[in-house]
């Protein structure tokens, strides 16, 4: 049985990495990629403790993150078409006033 | 799971994971986010979190990383020579993630090992996922579909041309 701090630490390890591409990446496309892995860093958090404790909840909570997650896939990926559109750019540093 | 079989895909999933970022080709970087969901699959399943396991990559692996490459393609986004912050940035922000990881991991405590060896009959089995789901969850539950709802709405009116 592998211990829970292994896990915590790796989920710390792979939250870092998506907050260093959000950090250092210019495309919006790729920012949204580190997002999903941030995301990805928490629900493997809540499966490992939910094994630990014994309970469902924290795989039930990973239901939901990924739902919320789908969603703001979607939504995102509209404005960035929408940005696209009318910028002819997904580059973040030139999507900076916030008007169209 | 065993140590070495966590090793072997914990450092699988940091490489792909530093695959996504690191890369300068937008259509690479969604390849190797499908490797490290999946890598994340194999984690969920050794954690006995089978139907977890099967959602992430259905869902994610399936669906929303097929969303990013599409969206990938129909902008025609080609791999960038300036896709970083300039190299000052980087080592600031690298200093920053790093001083992160040494905050979590100097304040994780190895908690009791008693807590959570004795497993209840069916755990993990979507049954047991299904009866928490629609008992104790079932308000947010619906709540979801709602969100569903309203993004897919959302997303139809942002992306639609104007016109």
């Amino acid at each position: 049985m592998t211990p829970l701090g292994w896990y915590m630490g790796l989920s710390a390890l792979l939250f870092a990495i998506g907050v260093f591409g959000v950090l250092v990446r210019r495309n919006v496309i790729v920012i949204f990629m580190a997002i999903e892995i941030m995301l990805n860093a928490v629900n493997l958090a809540f499966v490992a403790i939910a094994r630990h404790q014994g309970s469902m909840d924290g795989q039930v909570i990973v239901f939901f993150v990924m739902t919320v997650a789908a969603a703001e896939a979607a939504v995102g990926l509209a404005i960035i078409i929408a940005m696209f559109r009318n910028r002819e750019t997904t580059n973040a540093d030139e999507l900076a006033t916030l008007r169209w | 799971m065993s140590p070495i079989a966590f090793f072997v895909v914990a450092a699988l999933a940091v490489a792909s994971a530093l695959g996504v970022v690191l890369n300068r080709n937008p259509v690479h970087g969604a390849c190797a986010l499908v490797a490290h969901l999946f890598l994340l699959a194999v984690f969920f399943v050794g954690l006995d979190a089978q139907l977890v396991g099967v959602l992430q990559v259905i869902v994610y692996a399936g669906a929303v990383v097929v969303l990013f490459l599409f969206v990938i393609m129909l902008l025609n986004l080609q791999a960038d020579v300036r896709s970083m912050v300039g190299a000052p940035l980087v080592f600031a922000a690298a200093a920053c993630v790093g001083a992160l990881v040494t905050l979590i991991l100097g304040g994780l405590r190895e908690p009791g090992a008693a807590a959570g060896t004795a497993l209840a009959q069916g755990y993990g089995e979507t049954q047991e996922l299904a009866r928490v789901l629609f008992t104790r969850y079932a308000l947010p539950f619906e709540l979801t579909s709602l969100l569903l709802l309203v993004a897919i709405v959302g997303a139809v009116a942002l992306a639609r041309k104007r016109g």
